[in-house]
């Protein structure tokens, strides 16, 4: 059973913000994730590691490195579920 | 000329399972409280493990740091950052160039938690759900890196590893940083974080461990004639260290001087102490002679003492050696008998009590001795504390490690 887009959204941004501390909702498809939600790589690796097992996908690391905004994580998790 | 710098404490910071804090783990310790516990898991049964009762932290980290603090960082560092930050505050907060600030906090075993945990997420899961922040937290050495950022502390930070005698050589080594003049300020001390089933049960298969299911308050009695190894307890000590004349130039509140540190290895065998106590004496003279402190200036010895059969007499043993003719006007406190064993984190909470005893001029009480071990002849502070001499007076505080790692710090009023 595929994850929709929304839900996907809600699963990633309960992610993020068990990993940033930010209240879940202002974790948003367009906010950046270095630039509105201050977080690094090694932050932005673990959302993955957490988001793969949660959605059963894989994303490669070259997929990961093209994510600027939480749609584009949103977007490929969607793209990528079998 | 230059001279070497007088080392004073002006901040404490503690969380134990006796407290969230200094006063409150004081307070207990003053009382005769004991921190050990059933534990509230199912492990005993689970594995088939000999011991489910352990001092477990009074205060769990969850209720005190924000939850990604919790997810970065293992259980020994939440402990070391909350120790730390109770301890900055209380030295005022000072200001410092950082590159004049130096950190050394250690653990004895390191992020077990984490190592496990992740272990057990490779097996389950595979190596992709190992995560990224696995070796950063698992590193014995993530506790002082985590104070280290935290305060900008650029001077050094270190984090020395010598079993149960890890906290205080972290002191220790605070205390040279500062005489060598690498830093004004250091902020020292230990973290363990080892209540999990595998630790546990490695130390009840070394035969270390009180099995005494039955009366976990009552498990920990060094010196009694009936102790049967130690309890295992967590938490963590951390001191705010100074210069004594960068603390008087912005007028801080001083607890104590830290006058010796003595330093020695046995050399004899990885986990039994050396049976003529000849590492520990030589340990406790040198931070004697280090502080300038002739033996019968001692008012008081916070003992090592975990409550194991051989442990405490050899070190009794060595005390009394050390002391000679003196040893009668000794107060000897075994803080383990209500802390149980901090491991990495045990020098530097009872390099805090030792502080306040000097400080407090109050020796803390050692519980659950109902029959003293007759070869005991020291002078034991049993279930009350007791009043130290007014006057300048010195305190030592032992620290012995498996590996054969004896450390002893003199302190002295301020």
């Amino acid at each position: 059973m595929a994850y929709t887009e929304q839900e996907v959204l809600a699963g990633l941004a309960e992610i993020v913000a068990e990993e940033t501390g930010l209240p879940v909702d202002t974790i948003t498809a367009e906010k950046s994730f270095v630039d509105d939600l201050d977080i690094d790589s090694l932050s932005i690796m673990t959302i993955v590691t957490h988001a793969e097992d949660k959605f059963d996908v894989t994303i490669p690391d070259d997929a990961a490195k093209d994510f600027n905004l939480v749609g584009d994580a949103v977007n490929f998790i969607v793209g990528a579920q079998a | 000329m230059s001279t070497v710098p007088e080392v004073v404490v002006t901040g404490l910071g503690a969380t134990t399972p006796l407290g969230g804090d200094v006063a409150s783990t004081w307070s207990a310790a003053l009382a005769g409280t004991s921190g050990a516990r059933t534990l509230e898991n199912d492990w005993a049964e689970k594995y088939g493990m000999p011991v489910n009762f352990a001092a477990t932290i009074a205060v769990k980290p969850e209720d005190v740091l924000t939850r990604p603090e919790t997810k970065r960082m293992d259980p020994s560092t939440q402990y070391a950052i909350i120790a730390a930050r109770e301890a900055w505050k209380d030295a005022g907060a000072p200001e410092v160039d950082g590159t004049r600030l130096g950190t050394v906090v250690s653990s004895g075993i390191g992020g077990i938690w984490t190592t496990l945990d992740a272990w057990d997420t490779l097996r389950e899961k595979g190596a992709r759900r190992v995560l990224p922040m696995t070796v950063p937290m698992l590193m014995p050495n993530s506790p002082t890196g985590y104070v280290s950022l935290e305060f900008g502390a650029k001077a050094g930070a270190h984090a020395l590893v010598s079993a149960c005698a890890s906290g205080a050589e972290a002191i220790g080594y605070g205390v040279e940083m500062i005489r060598s003049g690498r830093a004004d300020i250091v902020i020292a001390g230990g973290t363990e974080a080892t209540i999990h089933p595998m630790p546990i049960s490695a130390f009840a298969a070394s035969r270390t461990l009180s099995l005494r299911n039955d009366d976990p308050a009552g498990a920990s009695r060094p010196y009694d004639q009936d102790r049967d190894g130690f309890v295992i307890g967590e938490g963590s000590g951390i001191v705010v260290l100074e210069s004594a004349a960068h603390a008087a130039a912005r007028g801080a509140r001083v607890y104590a001087k830290i006058a010796g540190v003595g330093l020695s290895a046995d050399g004899y065998h990885i986990t039994s102490p050396e049976p003529t106590g000849d590492g520990q004496i030589r340990a406790m003279r040198d931070a004697l002679a280090n502080a300038e402190v002739a033996a019968q200036d001692v008012v008081h010895v916070n003992a090592h003492a975990t409550s194991t059969t051989v442990g405490d007499l050899v070190e009794a043993r060595s005390i009394s050696t050390v002391m000679g003719a003196a040893a009668d006007r000794v107060a000897l406190s075994a803080t383990k008998s209500m802390t149980g064993h901090l491991l990495g984190g045990a020098g530097a909470l009872e390099t805090i009590f030792t502080i306040l005893a000097v400080h407090d001029r109050k020796a803390p009480p050692t519980i659950n001795v109902a029959n003293p071990d007759p070869e005991l002849t020291l002078d034991l502070v049993r279930d009350t504390p007791r009043g130290l001499p007014a006057g300048d007076i010195a305190a030592l505080n032992n620290s012995f490690g498996f590996g054969g790692h004896n450390v002893a710090l003199v302190v002295k009023n301020a």
